[in-house]
């Protein structure tokens, strides 16, 4: 976290508090137990983002009644909403922190800012959530060019620029999450290392129950982008059989909310309607192939 | 099983490319990583990649011109057999990101499509759209989680790398780390390290970098005993997007395709930027470089920035300090299509469309040229010898450095779009080094001593302990805000000896302050204040590094600059006159060089808690050095003179030395 540009220790309530900002935050101390909400006054600055206003909460570590607290955790990066870290629920919506400006959000909410952790996602402390599922679903579809190796083997294949035009918007995906968390479908998955069990076996217990649950959109759009690519496409029954599998496209209820949240606007939908074309014309080949 | 286990320290584009090919190579990995390594800082990287390519070729340029220009724009003090080796590497290695998936933008018959990026006057730079950092990063992250998923790749994301671990004979043999949640320090025997954590702008408070470019990990190996060079060489951006979290980026690409510089003549002027016409405007990097325009290297157009806005008093705002990076000339379609990610950015955090109104952009930290010294074995044709051992070792043997992290690439000054090629292609180049290293140096990462590792552990365990009982009163946070202000003020765009005196007395107080730092908590679960609060103390080494290079390197050179060392235009207006002071301006540049064309090398001191330089003779053999004239009023005359005592040199060196092409142009 870096450090915040004002003297934060000028905390106090009272006279100044027509320039504070009431920030709600639900915490919880750890993965399965009780969340709680805190109150926090932030001293209002100008230009400030959710990101600004949580480094002055970590600075000033005080809740409104002037009680002591540990700092919220949270994760952030580049703060420039390309890394895809620091997606959280503020204001009842799913979004990346960097870009949630407190003017902004002030208009649209006067009274308080609420910071909640993603919905779908373990709690691992406050606003920070593990994301693992969703990194593995990219494993799941193969979400990769198979190029025999890294050596000099000149350029790939010569690409149109129509081709690029249509995979380029979806190689931006940066994995946040947003998608999943506001998807009707995708549900939490939580589960406990148990006592004595190894890391290995408790990560291969994981991978087993997140291979039950939905996919999700975004692994089915990086599913259609690598189809779409000239050697990536060389994996595309793989990847056509993993959707159509537990868990797969089937799953979709088509409520459309991935791509009303998506920050990178990724035509998510449209992925999905191809994902569906294309699961079905591999599931026909493979009832003719029999 | 493996033979051979490598642990890689960070997952940018470096960490990453090294961790593919060594998987290729059949070496299993640990890869180490503050964050899941698609979030690395490669990320925020937007304009493009360089190689010479079909096209350029076609209008004079080569692989030797592209080392040239990165050598020239670094003010000669990159080590020119690694820069050499790179250059020619260049085309191969956008071709395998070709191949790898990066949706390069593409032109009308479906080639990659280029752009001219500052420093050269060739379209040398591939790019997708303006997130090029993120794509490149984007398709190394998909090869290293297909090798994951066949078992050659461990992944360790959310950790934080404390120490090399050291043997009696100083070898490093693996390192210790922590998990950020559960907070377990582990030992991770290997057979030879990476450390590829990118850079250190954090010691700034605010850069253009991300939250986990604290410069920790290259700080703790040199704590350890590797040596840090360079240090004082600290890119500062053109333009960046000021903001009370972060400076944003606002990339090169920018310039590169078409986007102009300006201010308005009469300071302050309050019309609208449309409403000023032309005449009005002046558009200061085209008047003062009319050859290279609004693409002159990083550390002018940086300098010329601040002048225009400190010195002649032409900011934008009167009390924020800000220039206009003017696109509105350009139709939208384009526009959307080559920068679209980075007029995003603008539009998400400003609230203004850049297609319509010009942006207001000021310098930033962006990048550390130095970082920790590494050493390479020349080959006979003045490239680098392929897997020999030593390529891109530090001085700890079996410990690497590579990217950012490493300094002898970018000399006193990177040229843009470079950074994204020297990580790529030290992580592919180097990587085979290890192995050769790991055969050579004997033993295995299965037989490290337990207690080595076990008291390697106790020793960061106590480290983190004693924090946690901290019984200081000083607040990590704060302390931060204060290094970055006192570093931001007195070591970027202008350097004073006074400035940087004082800086280095506060700096010295800070430190130890951070030593008495007390943690608002003191729990054993995500305490993200601990892993701050060992991150800040570990920043003072690299601040002191940079301040104390700045310090005694009493020239200018590349982004290194002290108007109290600038040298003279030429004042003469009669020509036999104007020929005498070249030729004394070209004398005090060859006696300038004598002395301050060396890499600064620091070891740390941790008795003193102070680094102690030494210089180092830096390999310019395949292109002499030449001065850097850009905009100097005289630069003819100099440049003649110049041309004619290299030519006598390379008559006299003739003899014993075969010619090096046209490398001795002095060209501007």
């Amino acid at each position: 976290m870096i450090a915040p540009e004002s003297n934060p220790t000028s905390s106090a309530a009272g006279a100044r508090q027509a320039q504070m900002l009431k920030v709600r935050v639900l915490r919880q101390d750890g993965p399965g137990q009780e969340p709680y909400w805190q109150l926090f006054d932030v001293p209002r600055e100008p230009d400030m983002n959710v990101i600004s206003v949580l480094q002055r909460i970590a600075a000033i570590s005080e809740t409104v009644d002037g009680k002591k607290v540990a700092p919220v955790a949270w994760d952030c990066g580049c703060l420039e909403e390309v890394c895809g870290s620091c997606t959280m629920v503020i204001n009842g919506k799913v979004r990346q922190s960097c870009t949630a400006l407190v003017d902004k959000l002030v208009e649209d909410q006067p009274d308080e800012i609420v910071l909640e952790p993603m919905r779908k996602f373990p709690v691992i402390r406050d606003l920070l959530v593990d994301r693992g599922r969703l990194f593995h679903a990219l494993e799941r579809v193969k979400g990769w060019v198979p190029v025999d190796g890294y050596y000099d083997m000149g350029p790939g294949e010569r690409q149109s620029r129509q081709q690029q035009e249509q995979n380029y918007p979806l190689s931006q995906c940066m994995s946040c999450g947003c998608c999943l968390d506001a998807c009707p479908q995708y549900l939490k998955i939580e589960l406990e290392q148990e006592d004595g069990e190894s890391d290995e076996a408790f990560a291969a217990r994981q991978a087993a129950a997140y291979d039950k649950g939905f996919i999700g959109a975004h692994a089915i759009s990086q599913a259609m982008l690598f189809n779409n690519h000239p050697v990536g496409k060389t994996l595309a029954d793989q990847r056509n059989e993993e959707l159509s599998s537990a868990g797969g496209i089937q799953v979709c209820g088509n409520a459309q909310n991935c791509v009303a949240v998506c920050p990178k606007e990724i035509p998510l939908t449209r992925s999905i309607a191809r994902a569906g074309r294309s699961t079905t014309l591999y599931q026909l080949k493979k009832f003719f192939e029999r | 099983m493996s033979a051979h286990r490598v642990v890689v320290v960070g997952g940018g584009l470096a960490g990453l490319s090294a961790t593919m090919k060594l998987a290729e190579l059949g070496v299993a990995v640990d890869l180490i990583s503050l964050t899941p390594v698609k979030r690395s800082h490669s990320v925020c990287a937007q304009g493009g990649i360089n190689a010479c390519n079909d096209q350029t070729r076609q209008l004079g340029d080569n692989e030797w011109k592209h080392f040239d220009d990165t050598v020239y724009g670094g003010d000669f003090l990159n080590h020119q057999p690694p820069v050499k080796e790179m250059a020619y590497w260049a085309p191969k290695v956008i071709d395998l990101m070709d191949r790898l998936g990066v949706p390069f933008n593409r032109t009308g018959e479906g080639f990659i499509d280029r752009r001219r990026f500052g420093g050269t006057l060739y379209k040398r730079t591939a790019f997708a759209g303006a997130t090029t950092g993120q794509q490149l990063l984007y398709a190394l992250d998909e090869q290293v989680r297909r090798r994951e998923s066949e078992g050659l790749v461990r992944k360790f994301e959310f950790w934080d790398f404390l120490a090399p671990i050291q043997d009696d004979s100083g070898r490093c043999r693996g390192v210790v780390a922590q998990d950020m949640s559960s907070m377990e320090i582990r030992a991770f025997p290997a057979d030879a390290v990476i450390v590829a954590s990118g850079g250190c702008g954090l010691v700034y408070g605010r850069s253009t970098m991300s939250v986990f470019c604290n410069g920790s990990a290259a700080s703790r190996c040199f704590q350890a005993g590797a040596d840090y060079a360079n240090g004082e060489f600290i890119q500062v951006h053109p333009t960046a997007i000021p903001g009370s979290d972060k400076l944003r980026l606002m990339s090169e690409s920018a310039r590169g395709e078409g986007g102009r510089v300006w201010v308005p003549r009469k300071p302050q002027d309050a019309r609208a930027p449309k409403d000023i016409p032309d005449s009005d405007r002046f558009y200061f990097l085209e008047e003062h470089f009319p050859e290279y325009g609004n693409l002159v290297p990083r550390d002018i157009a940086t300098r010329e920035i601040f002048d225009v806005c400190v010195n002649e008093g032409l900011s934008v705002e009167p009390d924020r300090m800000c220039v206009y990076l003017d696109l509105t000339h350009i139709e939208r379609r384009e526009l959307d299509r080559k920068l679209g990610g980075i007029l995003e950015i603008y539009e998400k955090f400003q609230g203004v469309d850049p297609r319509d109104v010009p942006m207001k952009i000021f310098p930033a930290v962006h990048y550390s040229m130095g970082g920790l010294w590494a050493d390479y074995a020349r080959s006979a044709d003045g490239g680098l010898e392929p897997g020999a051992p030593q390529n891109q070792m530090t001085r700890i043997p079996g410990l690497y450095a590579m990217g950012e992290c490493d300094y002898h690439y970018h000399g006193a000054n990177r040229l843009g779009a470079n950074s994204l090629l020297s990580c790529i292609f030290t992580g592919l180049f180097a990587s085979p080094s290890l192995i050769s290293y790991a055969q050579s140096a004997g033993g295995s990462y299965r037989d490290v001593p337990a207690s080595l590792l076990e008291s390697a552990v106790k020793a960061q365990q106590t480290r983190h302990d004693e924090l946690l009982k901290g019984t200081g009163d000083e607040n990590p946070y704060l302390i931060h805000q204060e290094l970055g202000d006192v570093m931001t003020r007195s070591a970027t765009v202008v350097r004073r000896n006074d400035q940087l005196q004082s800086a280095i007395e506060t700096v010295d107080e800070l430190h130890q302050r951070a030593k008495r730092v007390h943690l608002s908590d003191s729990g054993s679960w995500t305490n993200q204040n601990v892993i701050f609060a060992k991150a800040l103390q570990d920043m003072f080494p690299l601040a002191k590094c940079i301040l104390k290079g700045a310090l005694q390197r009493d020239e200018c050179r590349g982004a290194h600059f002290k108007p109290d060392f600038t040298k003279p235009s030429l004042t003469a207006e009669d020509p036999a006159e104007r020929r005498r002071q070249a030729e004394q301006w070209c004398d005090a540049f060859e006696e300038n060089n004598r002395k301050y064309l060396k890499t600064t090398v620091a070891k740390w001191d941790a008795s003193s808690d102070q680094p102690q330089l030494s210089y180092e003779d830096v390999d310019t053999s395949l292109i002499p050095p030449r001065p850097r004239l850009y905009g100097l009023v005289g630069a003819e005359v100099i440049e003649e003179v110049w041309s004619e005592r290299a030519a006598r040199r390379q008559s006299e060196a003739s003899d014993t030395q075969p010619s090096t092409s046209s490398s001795s142009d002095a060209k501007v």
